[in-house]
């Protein structure tokens, strides 16, 4: 049902090929973390994290949120789940919508039979 | 909510499906017990679309629904929603309108990445097969409407959604 695209798996295998991105993974697996808080982890500048967050993020495997002026980090929902879940809201959607223009359908039905009737006499 | 009333045998519901068809497209079907003509008028009258397009328990509720239901003709929706401070607008033109069985529509309100729909009633005995395309101008368009969480303006109401979907799971009938 859902296709897996290409672009999508490079982007991953770009993104987990290398170790530090791997540890930061790993790491938000426990626990979110800020920018900041991952640079001192792993040793880094703060914009070299900022670059390495950048290809997690670009990749779906990190979302990033800014409060006040720090950078949350968390895992992000495999664009998979994401995109199956996703469906699933908009099928709920339209489910809820279509049982609705059940009772109008139903409605116009009866108009219907009711105006033939009313012709044929 | 209502205690079951297992009483009243109320006719079974027909099941929607969606389906991402390709990068770009999504698909929406759903059968209706009814001639393909009175599904389309259902869909075509904006007295009546109102009715069904934006059902109470999404919490929501028109200020207007203008739809000029032809070939170049526009439509614009406007819904209003406890929740939030502004209306929501959607809107868009009829590129095709061929009486009882297609329906071509574009969604403007998104700008250059909004979709562009197809409706088909396909008449089947007693039954109206209903079927929805909604084309992405692109894999990216699609993905990043995906990615909003937006899934025509009523992502709002997705928790009021949840609750009234378990509440109906729960109740057998309207």
């Amino acid at each position: 049902m859902v296709q897996y695209s290409r672009p999508h798996f490079d982007a991953s295998f770009a993104a987990l090929s290398d170790a530090t991105r791997r540890g930061v993974l790993e790491q938000l697996g426990r626990a979110d973390a800020s920018i900041t808080d991952l640079a001192e982890k792993f040793h880094m500048t703060l914009t070299g994290m900022k670059k390495h967050v950048g290809v997690l993020e670009q990749a779906g495997l990190v979302i990033t949120e800014k409060v006040g002026r720090v950078r949350t980090c968390k895992l992000g929902l495999c664009r998979l789940e994401e995109e199956a879940a996703w469906i699933e809201r908009y099928r709920q959607i339209w489910s809820v919508r279509f049982d609705e223009l059940d009772k109008v359908v139903e409605e116009l039905k009866r108009k219907e039979k009711v105006d033939g009737r009313k012709k044929r006499k | 909510m209502d205690a079951k009333r297992e009483s009243e045998p109320t006719p079974m519901k027909n099941r929607t499906t969606v389906e991402r068809k390709s990068e770009r497209e999504l698909v929406v079907t759903r059968t209706f017990n009814a001639p393909a003509r009175i599904v389309f008028e259902a869909w075509t009258q904006p007295e009546l679309l109102k009715r069904w397009w934006a059902p109470k328990s999404f919490g929501v509720s028109f200020i207007s629904c203008e739809a000029d239901v032809r070939a170049g003709g526009s439509y614009r929706f406007v819904f209003e929603h406890p929740a939030s401070e502004h209306p929501m607008e959607f809107f868009g033109r009829y590129i095709e309108v061929t009486p009882h069985s297609r329906l071509v529509w574009t969604n403007d309100e998104g700008g250059a990445g909004g979709a562009v729909t197809t409706v088909t009633f396909e008449e089947r005995g007693a039954e109206t097969l209903v079927v929805m395309h909604d084309i992405y101008p692109s894999k990216e368009a699609l993905d990043s409407a995906i990615a909003s969480g937006s899934t025509g303006g009523f992502s709002e109401t997705f928790e009021q959604l949840d609750e009234v979907l378990v509440t109906m799971d729960a109740s057998v009938g309207p």
